[in-house]
């Protein structure tokens, strides 16, 4: 577990770092989803990506044999979760890969605090979710 | 026809990144977050080896590159201000990334995996995008 934490980190990063290299764009998923359905006409790469974000893990599959994961989150979870984390990247330009990964990686300011701030309002809110249900 | 071809082999990259290190598992990040309860650092360990490759490249290589393989200049966010439309942000989805175990990576991987309730939270996840630019923004954003 803690060796394929490190390797799946190591090919985020390297995936980073490609990104930038070839394309000249920072490697934030969620302004590269953003983009790919509502912006494709001005960035026509990010459609070719996103592509590729859902092929990776089928060919992980596929040498690995299936292990799609179990998902036992309510679908309340899925919902408000999910409304949140489009809300929230959006307004504060970026998420776990754009601020956590690129960001830090960057040495901006901005995704630093970004990133503290999404980690300590994480661990409130599972601490909160822990005390209540 | 190269910048599409790198970008999916990138995208293809990133998404093996995501599924091998578990970040796609919501149980995972659930356990990375419950600092109070059964702690599983696991995924301080993705987030410090992808910047372990990421840091040098971004802090030593690119300011001696002049432009990307296939573009005209390399972007990156021209903000340096922490405001409150970061911080309001930063704080919204570390809540949705606390009651959902899922980011935006793995919301897309889910396709993948043809897994129903990925696909309710990249409907929701897409929505809450459409509201924030329902926002009033104090600059035009790209």
């Amino acid at each position: 577990m803690i060796a394929m934490s490190i390797f799946g980190g190591l090919l985020i990063g390297l995936a980073s770092v490609s990104l930038m290299l070839f394309q000249g764009r920072i490697a934030g998923i969620s302004s590269i989803v953003y983009r790919a359905i509502f912006q494709l006409k001005f960035e026509s790469w990010a459609l070719t990506f996103v592509i590729g974000l859902v092929l990776g893990p089928l060919l992980v599959a596929a040498l690995n044999g299936p292990a799609a994961p179990v998902f036992d989150l309510a679908w309340w979870q899925v919902i408000f979760g999910g409304l949140l984390v489009g809300f929230g990247s959006r307004l504060g330009s970026g998420c776990t890969s754009g601020h956590g990964v690129c960001g830090i990686s960057r040495g901006s300011a901005r995704s630093v605090v970004a990133t503290l701030t999404f980690m300590v309002t994480g661990v409130m809110t599972v601490f909160l979710m822990g005390m209540v249900l | 026809m190269m910048i599409y071809l790198t970008a999916l082999a990138t995208g293809a990259m990133f998404g093996a990144g995501l599924v091998v290190s578990g970040m796609t598992d919501p149980a995972n990040i659930h356990g990375f977050l419950d600092v109070t309860g059964a702690w599983r650092p696991h995924l301080a360990l993705v987030m410090m080896a992808a910047i372990a490759v990421a840091l040098p490249f971004f802090q030593w290589v690119l300011p001696r590159l002049r432009k990307p393989v296939y573009g005209t200049a390399f972007l990156a966010p021209l903000s340096t201000v922490i405001d409150k439309r970061l911080l309001l942000g930063a704080a919204v989805f570390g809540v949705g990334w606390g009651v959902s175990g899922l980011c935006p990576g793995p919301a897309i991987v889910g396709i993948a995996f043809l897994e129903p309730k990925l696909f309710g939270f990249l409907a929701a996840m897409l929505i809450g995008m459409t509201l924030a630019d329902r926002l009033p923004s104090p600059s035009a954003k790209a």
